[in-house]
C-alpha cells in the first residue's frame, strides 16, 4: 500500500517533470529579461531542473514510503 | 604548446591508475570485499553516460544552439524518476533469468529466438560503431591540439600514414585494457568489478577536470556568470543564443524529441545497460542512483554556456572549433597544467565509453551471432571440444579487438566529415529502436517473435534511410542528389522530409518517423497470431518478474534429463572446476547432500540453462540443454493453464501460509495455556487431596472417639477425659489448618491484607523469643542468641514478620533432641540486606528432600515422626518473605541439624511495599 | 472369639481410639506405627486381621499389603485398608493389591466393627 504510495509519487513526479521541461511552460520563459544577472530561460531550467531531482531524492530516499 | 612525450607518459600513468584500480576492485571482488557495492560507486559508474562526446561537444553545441545542449541532460533526468518502476524491473528481469545484454533480452522474452538477438546485437553494432570512433577523435584531437603550436595544427593528425597514427595505439591499449578487465575469464553474470571501480574513478575524474575549467573560465577570465551572460548581451551577433527560439530551428517539436531521445539513450545505450542492469550489485543502490547521476549531470552542465560563450568572445567565430574550448581557453591563457588535467578528463570520459561499451558489445557479438553461428556448424560436434570456455574467451576477446579495430577504421573513414554531436545522436536514435520492443516486452504479454522483428527491422530501415544515408551523403560517400530530391526522384522519400515532414531537425524527423514505424509494426505484427507457448511463457516471467520469482520457471519445463550430462553441458563453457563449484552450490541450497543426490528435475534444468545464458546467452543456452535433455514440447494451452494455476496456486498457498501461520501460533498459545491449567489442575488436585488427608485425620479421631462415648455410658470418666481432651486438641488442629489454608489462599491470590510499618528487626526477633521461651524451656532447650546493637529498619507487616519468626522458632523446638537440644537465633545486617537464621540440633533434613521443604503439606520429607503440624507453616512463610522481595531457604548438612534462614533487602523494601498497600 | 487384630497407622489419636474400639469388641490388639513395623508384627503375631492405614512412615499401606499378600505364608490375615484420602483411584488401587476391604477416614465405628466381625466371619 505505502510502497505502491512512492511509485505513485514518482510517476507524478515524472509527468511533472515533462510538463516543466517542455512546451508551453518551457515557452513562458523565453524572454530576454534576466534574474540575477542571468538570462530567465537559464535560470528557469536549471532551477526546474534541480527541484526535480530533490523532488526524486526526497520520493525515493523515504525508504518506508 | 606541451612537449608531446609529456602528454603521452601522463595519459599512460592515468591509464595505469585506472588498470591498478580495476585491478584493486577485481582483487577485492574475488575476497568477497567488493568496492563497488556502494550506492555511490554504483551511481558515478553510470556517468558513463557522459562521454568524450559531451564533454567536449556540449560546448560546442552550446556554441551555435545555445541551450540546446540541455535536453541530452534532462531526458536522463525523466528517466531516472521512472527508474524505481522500470529499470528495477529490468534490473530483477537480468538477475533471474541471467540476462547479461539487451540483444540477449529482447531475444530471451520473445520465445529465446538467436534471430532476434542477432538482429539487435547487427542494430547495436552499426549504431555505436560511429559512436566509438568520436570517443577516438576526442582524443586525437585533443592530443593534438595540446601538442601542436597552432590550434588549427592538429588536422594535420590526418595526413599521417596510419602507422604513425597515435590514436591505433590509443584504441590498441584500450583494446588490451578492456580485455584484460572484461573477457579476462568467464562469469556467468558477466560482471566486472575492477571495471565498474575503474568507470566510477573515471567519472570523479572528469567532473572534477570539467568544474576546474570551468571555474577558471568563469571566474579566472572573467568575473563570475553574471559578468559573462552581460558581456555576450553586448555582441549582437550572440543574442541569438541567449533564446530558446533563436537558438535552434528545431523548435519545441525537436527539443521533446530530443528529450525522448535522450530518455530512451539512457536506458538502452548497451553501456548503460551494462552498468545500470548487469553491473548491478544491490538493488537498493538505485534509491540513490535514481537522484545522484541526474545531479552528476546538472554539476558538469552548470559551467558549459560560460565556457562556450567565453570561448566565442575570446576567439570569435570559425577561428576555433567550439568543440575545443575547454582544451584551447586554458593553452591560449598559458595554463598548461590545467589545459592536461581537462585533456585526462576528455581521456577519462573516452576511455570510459569506449571500455564498457566495448565489453557490453562483445559480449553481445559473442552470444548472439558467433555461438549461434558455431552450435549449427557441424564441426562443432559435442565430442570434438570437451572444453569450450577458452574459445568462449578466444570469441570475446577477438570481439572486443575487432569493435575497437572498427571504431577505428570509422574515424580514419569519416575523419572530420561529420559534427561529433550529429554522431553521437545517431547512436542515440538507433538505440532508441530497441524501446518498443523492450518495454513491450516487459508490460505487454502480447508482443510476439514476429512483432518484435518487424518493430526492428522497420525502425532500423528508417533509421538507416532518413539519418545514416543522408550522413554518408553529407560526407561524399554517396551522391547527395537523392538527398535533395528523394530516392528515384520521388520528392516524398526526400530522406530528411520523409512524406512532406518539416519543421522538425534531422534527428527528431528520423526518430518520429523510425519510432512510428517500429511501434506500429510490432503492435500490428504481434497481434496477427496469438503468442506461441515459448512465447507466452516467456511473456509471464518477464511481465510479472516481481510477482512470480524464479519459480515459475520451472514449472513451465516437463521431460528428463541426466545430471551427468547436464553438468558436462554446463563444464564445456564454464570449465570444469567453476561448474562443480556451482553444482555443489546448487546442491547445498536445496539441501542435497552432494552432485550425485541432486535430482534431475526441472529444476536443474532450468538452473543449468540459466548458468549457459549467462556464458552463451539464453537462445544458445536453451538450443544447448535441449541437446543433452529430452524435453516434451508443452502446447499453448497447457502453458496458460499451467501459468493459470501457477498464480492461483501461489495465492492460495500464500493465503494458506498466513493461516497456517496463524494457527499454528494459536495452537502454540492454547498449548501453552492448557498444558498451564493442566499444571495447575494437577497442583489444586494435589493440594485437595493433601487438605482432605489433614481434614480428615483429625476428624476420623473426633469421630470415633465421640461415637464410642456417646454410644457406650459404661466408659470411666478418666477415659471420657482423656477422650475429650484428644477431641479439643484435634479440634484445634482442624482449626488452625482452616485457618492457615484460608491464609495461604489470600496471600497467594494476592487478596491479603498487609499492614506495612517502620520494624525494627533486632525488637522483632527479640519479641518473637521471648513468645516462644517457654516452649524451648518445656523441651529442655538451650536457646544462644546472636542480636546485633543496632539493625536497619524496615518497612513491612510487623505480625507477619512476627508470624514466620514463630513459625522458626517453633518448628526448631518441635526438633530439638529430648536431652541436649541447642538453638541458635541469629540476626546480621549490612547495607543491603538484613538476614535471620535459626538452626536446631535436631535430625536435620535428608538431601533428597531438601528441595521440597517449602513445598504445602510436605513437613520435612519422611512423615516418620511427622510433628503436630498443619504442613502449611513453612509454605506460608516463604510466601511472606518473597512478598517482600526477599528469599527464604534451607541448609541442612547431614547430622548437623537445620539452618532455616531468610533475608530481606533493605533498599527495595520500601518501593515494593508501597505498590503492596495500594 | 479372641481374634488378633493389628493395627497399623501413624496418628496417635487414631490408634487410641482404635485399640479402646477394638478391645471392647473383644479381640486381642497390638499396635504398629509405621509400615515396616506392620510388617514385622505381621510375621511375627499372624494376626487375623489388619486395620492398616495407607499414609504411614517409612512403608506405605499399600507397599504393607503388598507384601503381606505375597507371602504365601500370611494368606490368611485379612486386610482392611483405612485411608483419609477419598479418591475412587485410592480404593481401586488398594484392593487391586490384594485388600479385602477398605474404608475411607472418618469412618462410623458401627460400620467399621460390623466390617471387621463379617470378614472374620467369611474364612
Amino acid at each position: 500500500m505505502r510502497r505502491g504510495l512512492a511509485r505513485q509519487r514518482l510517476v507524478a513526479l515524472f509527468f511533472a517533470a515533462a510538463f516543466l521541461f517542455n512546451y508551453p511552460l518551457l515557452s513562458l520563459f523565453d524572454r530576454s529579461e534576466q534574474v540575477f544577472g542571468l538570462p530567465v530561460l537559464f535560470v528557469y531550467i536549471f532551477g526546474a531542473w534541480a527541484s526535480v531531482i530533490a523532488l526524486i531524492a526526497w520520493t525515493v530516499g523515504r525508504r518506508k514510503g | 604548446m606541451i612537449s608531446a612525450p609529456l602528454v603521452i607518459a601522463v595519459s599512460f600513468a592515468y591509464l595505469l591508475v585506472l588498470f591498478a584500480m580495476a585491478y584493486f576492485g577485481d582483487r577485492r571482488a574475488e575476497q568477497g570485499r567488493s568496492i563497488i557495492a556502494n550506492s555511490w560507486t554504483y551511481a558515478l559508474s553510470m556517468a558513463v553516460y557522459c562521454t568524450a562526446w559531451t564533454y567536449f561537444g556540449s560546448v560546442g553545441r552550446a556554441a551555435s544552439d545555445g541551450v540546446w545542449f540541455l535536453p541530452i541532460y534532462l531526458g536522463p533526468t525523466l528517466a531516472l524518476a521512472l527508474s524505481w518502476l522500470i529499470i528495477l524491473k529490468m534490473i530483477r528481469i537480468a538477475k533471474a533469468y541471467r540476462i547479461t545484454s539487451i540483444a540477449d533480452f529482447i531475444a530471451s522474452r520473445y520465445g529465446k529466438s538467436h534471430l532476434l538477438g542477432g538482429l539487435v546485437t547487427i542494430i547495436t553494432v552499426i549504431g555505436i560503431i560511429p559512436y566509438i570512433a568520436i570517443q577516438l577523435k576526442a582524443i586525437a584531437t585533443g592530443y593534438a591540439l595540446l601538442t601542436h603550436d597552432s590550434v588549427d595544427g592538429f588536422r594535420a593528425v590526418h595526413e599521417t600514414h596510419w602507422f604513425q597514427d597515435s590514436t591505433l595505439y590509443v584504441a590498441l591499449i584500450l583494446a588490451v585494457f578492456t580485455i584484460l578487465f572484461g573477457a579476462r575469464h568467464l562469469d556467468a553474470t558477466e560482471r566486472h568489478e575492477g571495471m565498474v571501480a575503474a568507470i566510477a574513478f573515471e567519472s570523479v575524474v572528469k567532473l572534477v577536470a570539467f568544474l576546474a575549467v570551468g571555474v577558471f573560465v568563469t571566474y579566472g577570465i572573467y568575473n563570475g556568470f553574471g559578468d559573462i551572460f552581460s558581456r555576450i548581451q553586448a555582441h549582437p551577433e550572440y543574442a541569438r543564443l541567449l533564446s530558446f527560439e533563436g537558438a535552434s530551428t528545431a523548435g519545441y517539436g525537436g527539443w521533446f524529441g530530443m528529450v525522448l531521445l535522450a530518455m530512451f539513450a539512457v536506458i538502452f545505450l548497451p553501456r548503460q545497460f551494462q552498468v545500470t542492469v548487469v553491473e548491478n550489485v544491490n538493488e537498493e543502490h538505485l534509491r540513490r542512483a535514481a537522484w545522484l547521476f541526474p545531479l552528476y549531470l546538472l554539476l558538469i552542465n552548470i559551467f558549459v554556456l560560460p565556457i562556450a560563450f567565453g570561448g566565442l568572445m575570446h576567439f570569435g567565430v570559425g577561428s576555433v572549433d567550439p568543440d575545443t574550448f575547454v582544451l584551447s581557453l586554458p593553452l591560449s591563457h598559458g595554463m598548461e597544467a590545467l589545459a592536461l588535467f581537462v585533456f585526462v578528463g576528455g581521456l577519462s570520459a573516452a576511455t570510459g565509453m569506449v571500455i564498457v561499451e566495448t565489453i557490453a558489445v562483445s559480449t553481445m557479438i559473442c552470444n548472439d551471432l558467433v555461438m549461434p553461428w558455431l552450435l549449427r556448424s557441424k564441426r562443432f560436434s559435442r565430442s570434438a571440444h570437451p572444453d569450450l570456455s577458452g574459445l568462449l574467451l578466444v570469441i570475446r576477446r577477438g570481439a572486443i579487438l575487432i569493435v575497437v579495430l572498427l571504431g577505428y577504421l570509422y574515424f580514419r573513414l569519416a575523419g572530420e566529415a561529420y559534427a561529433l554531436v550529429a554522431i553521437g545522436l545517431m547512436s542515440f536514435a538507433a538505440v532508441a529502436q530497441f524501446a518498443p520492443a523492450m518495454l513491450g516486452g516487459m508490460y505487454w504479454r502480447g508482443g510476439t517473435r514476429e512483432g518484435a522483428l518487424a518493430g526492428l527491422l522497420a525502425g532500423f530501415g528508417v533509421w538507416v534511410y532518413t539519418l545514416m544515408l543522408p550522413s554518408f551523403a553529407k560526407s561524399g560517400w554517396l551522391d547527395p542528389a537523392f538527398l535533395e530530391h528523394g530516392l528515384f526522384g520521388i520528392e516524398l522519400l526526400k530522406p530528411e522530409a520523409l512524406f512532406g515532414l518539416q519543421g522538425l531537425d534531422n534527428i527528431s524527423h528520423a526518430l518520429f518517423w523510425s519510432l512510428a514505424a517500429n511501434i506500429g509494426c510490432y503492435v500490428f505484427v504481434s497481434l496477427m497470431r496469438a503468442p506461441s507457448a515459448l512465447e507466452a511463457s516467456q511473456a509471464t516471467l518477464f511481465v510479472d518478474v516481481f510477482k512470480r520469482e524464479g519459480a515459475t520457471a520451472t514449472t513451465l519445463w516437463r521431460g528428463s534429463a541426466e545430471v551427468r550430462d547436464l553438468q558436462q553441458l554446463v563444464a564445456r563453457f564454464l570449465g570444469q572446476g567453476k561448474t562443480v563449484r556451482l553444482f555443489r552450490e546448487y546442491a547445498r541450497q536445496r539441501g542435497y547432500a552432494g552432485i550425485n543426490s541432486i535430482p534431475a528435475d526441472a529444476g536443474l534444468v532450468h538452473f543449468a540453462e540459466t548458468q549457459l545464458a549467462g556464458a552463451i546467452g539464453s537462445a544458445s543456452a536453451r538450443v544447448m540443454v535441449a541437446s543433452v535433455a529430452q524435453e516434451e514440447p508443452l502446447g499453448l494451452d497447457e502453458v496458460m493453464n499451467i501459468l493459470d494455476e501457477a498464480s492461483q496456486v501461489r495465492a492460495y498457498s500464500h493465503q494458506l501460509e498466513e493461516k497456517s501461520r496463524q494457527l499454528e501460533a494459536a495452537t502454540e498459545e492454547l498449548r501453552a495455556a492448557n498444558e498451564q491449567l493442566k499444571e495447575l489442575d494437577r497442583l489444586k488436585d494435589d493440594i485437595m487431596s493433601s487438605v482432605t488427608h489433614e481434614l480428615r485425620t483429625p476428624l476420623t479421631a473426633i469421630r470415633a472417639l465421640s461415637e464410642m462415648m456417646f454410644e457406650d455410658p459404661e466408659i470411666d470418666l478418666v477415659e471420657r477425659k482423656r477422650f475429650l481432651g484428644i477431641i479439643v486438641s484435634e479440634t484445634e488442629r482442624l482449626t488452625r489448618l482452616v485457618n492457615q489454608v484460608l491464609d495461604l489462599a489470600k496471600i497467594e491470590s494476592g487478596h491479603a491484607e498487609w499492614h506495612n510499618t517502620d520494624i525494627d528487626m533486632r525488637e522483632l526477633v527479640e519479641h518473637a523469643i521471648d513468645s516462644t521461651r517457654q516452649l524451648f524451656s518445656d523441651c529442655g532447650a538451650e536457646l544462644v542468641v546472636s542480636l546485633p546493637e543496632q539493625a536497619p529498619k524496615l518497612l513491612a507487616d510487623r505480625d507477619r514478620l512476627h508470624q514466620v519468626l514463630l513459625n522458626l522458632l517453633s518448628n526448631a523446638a518441635k526438633f530439638v533432641p529430648k536431652e541436649g537440644g541447642h538453638v541458635r537465633v541469629e540476626l546480621v545486617s549490612d547495607d543491603r540486606e538484613v538476614r535471620v537464621e535459626v538452626e536446631d540440633n535436631g535430625p536435620g533434613i535428608a538431601p533428597q528432600f531438601l528441595p521440597y521443604v517449602f513445598e504445602k503439606f510436605r513437613q520435612g520429607g519422611d512423615q516418620r515422626d511427622r510433628p503436630q503440624g498443619t504442613g502449611l507453616g513453612l509454605p506460608i512463610s516463604r510466601q511472606i518473605i518473597e512478598h517482600f522481595g526477599g528469599r527464604m531457604w534451607v541448609e541442612s548438612p547431614p547430622g548437623r541439624g537445620a539452618c532455616f534462614a531468610f533475608a530481606l533487602p533493605l533498599n527495595k523494601m520500601r518501593s515494593d511495599s508501597a505498590d503492596a498497600e495500594q | 472369639m479372641g481374634n488378633k487384630i493389628l493395627i497399623a497407622d501413624d496418628e496417635q489419636n487414631i490408634v487410641i481410639s482404635l485399640e479402646f474400639l477394638m478391645k471392647r469388641e473383644g479381640f486381642e490388639v497390638s499396635i504398629a506405627v509405621d509400615g515396616e513395623e506392620a510388617v514385622d508384627r505381621i510375621r511375627s503375631e499372624k494376626p487375623d486381621l489388619v486395620l492398616l492405614d495407607v499414609m504411614m512412615p517409612k512403608k506405605s499401606g499399600f507397599e504393607v499389603c503388598q507384601e503381606v499378600k505375597a507371602d504365601p505364608d500370611l494368606a490368611a490375615v485379612k486386610i482392611l485398608m483405612l485411608t483419609a484420602k477419598g479418591r475412587d483411584t485410592e480404593v481401586a488401587k488398594g484392593l487391586a493389591l490384594g485388600a479385602d476391604a477398605y474404608m475411607t477416614k472418618p469412618f462410623s465405628t458401627k460400620e467399621l466393627v460390623e466390617k471387621v466381625r463379617s470378614m472374620l466371619a467369611e474364612g
